[in-house]
């Protein structure tokens, strides 16, 4: 049915965007710059909203899994901004580095751009490559500390 | 009473100036860098973030340094800062069943799916003090597991995702089950005042943010016999979750980062009734950062103030609600007992009088006119 298909090939479209925006999210500013200079030529872009910081309140669920409870708040910079042409991207990320949500939201916008996307993914590519490796440390290194309770078993016949 | 104190202001001044001055300490050494305080006292970071209630390293870092190591100074800091900020919103709760693990036990199973990961503990340390730190540089002295163990990673990744405890016996049903989420907005403190009783919540946010110290004496009473509960610790997990955004001009929500929590699961003794058979009951502990201690306080004293849900005798202090949530903050409690060493002269003027008073009516001679006034 043609009205799936386009549904589904939405959804996937709102999948990848998601997929980008948490690794914007997660790109250091010096990534997010050097991905621009390999997007470069830019287009003109403006403020749709100035870029800025603010604070999420952080919710957990009592028990881990049960009704929401308010945890506390984290900063966010959030920034929006709309290229020449029309499509507009958006920034969100933890912390306080406005300018690192702007490059963000900017990146967004190109990704918007079929002429332009499989760039923009290449260029995602060695953020993704890095925040892999890091969790892949990270669990190598915890799993290193794991207790082997066997080894505990008295050392009779 | 408060009445206007003024002149000082030199005075106030230069108290400041000597207040930067003994901040910066010998200036012959460098000064300390918020990445240094980040990166190195990391455990200081975490609690002020967790008790400032604002998850931003950088900021506790730049709050420890400006309060000289002074916790709760750089909490207070903290608290004031945050209300310059607008708010965005709130996030989806964060999926602890889904984190980037660093350290996960349980004292009651041994041998849980995913295994028991001690993490970066001071658990089964020596607690001897470790010399080869005071020198100044010791850095390549540190073992880098990482690249020990390179051998792990393939495995490690495998197992990912890791079924909290609770999920586990709770498959049973011999532990009671976590309330169910209603769709409803959780009561937020820090923008409607309390009034008590209150919801689960409501105490689970007050705690979350309450200090260590206090929650740690009060949950050692429950252990002691006033309110006690019996209780495991299920399971204790740190580690990274994912914060999730719901933001409306997109229309769909977008992961905005990692935040690491600690949370602590206890188990505690069951009761049963009429209507439901004995099973494990539960306190609940989580906090922003590595704050096990903090966590496991919280789990306690979360489980006390339960007591009238599960039919239990009241009594203890730890289960005194308006008690507990009302003195667990540590901004509210220093702001008041501190604000004793400010100007009360005025207030004191009256105290004297007024002792003097009586002191002329007990021994019947008349009140001296001429006394000293304390009041400048």
């Amino acid at each position: 049915m043609p009205n799936d298909s386009k549904n589904s090939s939405h959804h996937n479209e709102i999948a990848a965007r998601q997929a980008a925006l948490a690794t914007l999210a997660r790109a250091r500013r010096d990534e997010l710059e050097s991905m621009l200079a390999h997007l470069a030529p830019l287009p003109v872009a403006g403020d749709l909203r100035p870029a800025e910081v603010g604070l999420v309140m952080l919710r957990g669920r009592t028990g881990g899994d049960g009704a929401p409870f308010n945890l506390g708040e984290a900063t966010v910079s959030r920034a929006a901004i709309r290229v020449e042409g029309g499509a507009t991207g958006f920034g969100y990320r933890l912390g306080r580095d406005v300018a690192a949500a702007r490059h963000g939201a900017l990146i967004d916008a190109l990704w918007q751009d079929a002429r332009r996307r499989d760039a923009v993914e290449a260029a995602l590519a060695p953020v993704r490559a890095r925040l892999a490796t890091e969790a892949r440390t990270v669990r190598a290194e915890t799993a290193a500390t794991k207790v082997d309770f066997f080894t505990l078993v008295r050392g009779e016949d | 009473m408060y009445v206007a104190a003024k002149g000082g202001e030199k005075a106030i001044r230069n108290a400041h100036k000597l207040l930067a001055k003994r901040r910066r300490g010998n200036k012959n050494l460098p000064s300390v860098t918020l990445e240094q305080i980040a990166s190195q006292l990391s455990l200081a970071v975490d609690r002020v973030m967790a008790e400032g209630s604002l998850y931003d390293t950088h900021l506790a870092a730049l709050a420890i340094k400006q309060a000289r190591g002074d916790l709760i100074e750089a909490i207070f800091l903290i608290r004031a800062f945050r209300t310059t900020l607008p708010r965005f919103g709130a996030s989806q709760p964060l999926d602890t069943g889904d984190m980037l693990v660093r350290r996960r036990v349980s004292a009651t199973f041994k041998d849980l799916p995913g295994g028991q990961l001690l993490g970066p503990t001071f658990d089964y340390t020596h607690r001897l003090l470790d010399t080869s730190l005071a020198t100044a540089d010791q850095a390549g002295e540190v073992d880098d597991q990482a690249n020990a163990a390179p051998a792990l990673s393939d495995a490690a990744d495998a197992a990912s995702k890791m079924p909290r405890v609770t999920d586990l016996i709770g498959a049973e049903g011999l532990i009671e089950a976590s309330p169910v989420d209603a769709g409803g907005e959780p009561f937020d403190i820090t923008r409607a005042p309390v009034s008590f009783p209150v919801d689960r919540a409501t105490r689970l946010q007050t705690l979350a943010r309450g200090d260590e110290g206090y929650l740690l004496a009060l949950g050692y009473s429950t252990q002691r016999g006033y309110a006690r509960s019996h209780p495991f610790v299920g399971e204790i997990r740190f580690g990274d979750v994912e914060v999730i955004l719901d933001v409306p001009e997109l229309g769909f929500p977008v992961s905005i980062g990692e935040v690491q929590v600690t949370e602590c699961q206890m188990v505690n003794q069951f009761k049963g009734s009429a209507a439901e058979p004995p099973q494990f009951t539960r306190g609940y502990g989580l906090v922003f950062g590595q704050c096990e201690r903090k966590a496991m306080s919280m789990a306690l004293v979360e489980r006390a103030l339960r007591w009238q849900e599960l039919g239990e005798e009241p009594g203890a202090p730890a289960q005194d609600e308006e008690f507990v949530l009302s003195h667990c903050d540590n901004v509210q409690a220093t702001g008041f007992v501190e604000h004793l060493k400010l100007p009360h002269y005025v207030d004191f003027q009256a105290e004297l009088d007024l002792v003097r008073r009586m002191r002329a009516e007990a021994s019947g001679k008349p009140a001296a006119d001429e006394m000293k006034e304390a009041a400048e």
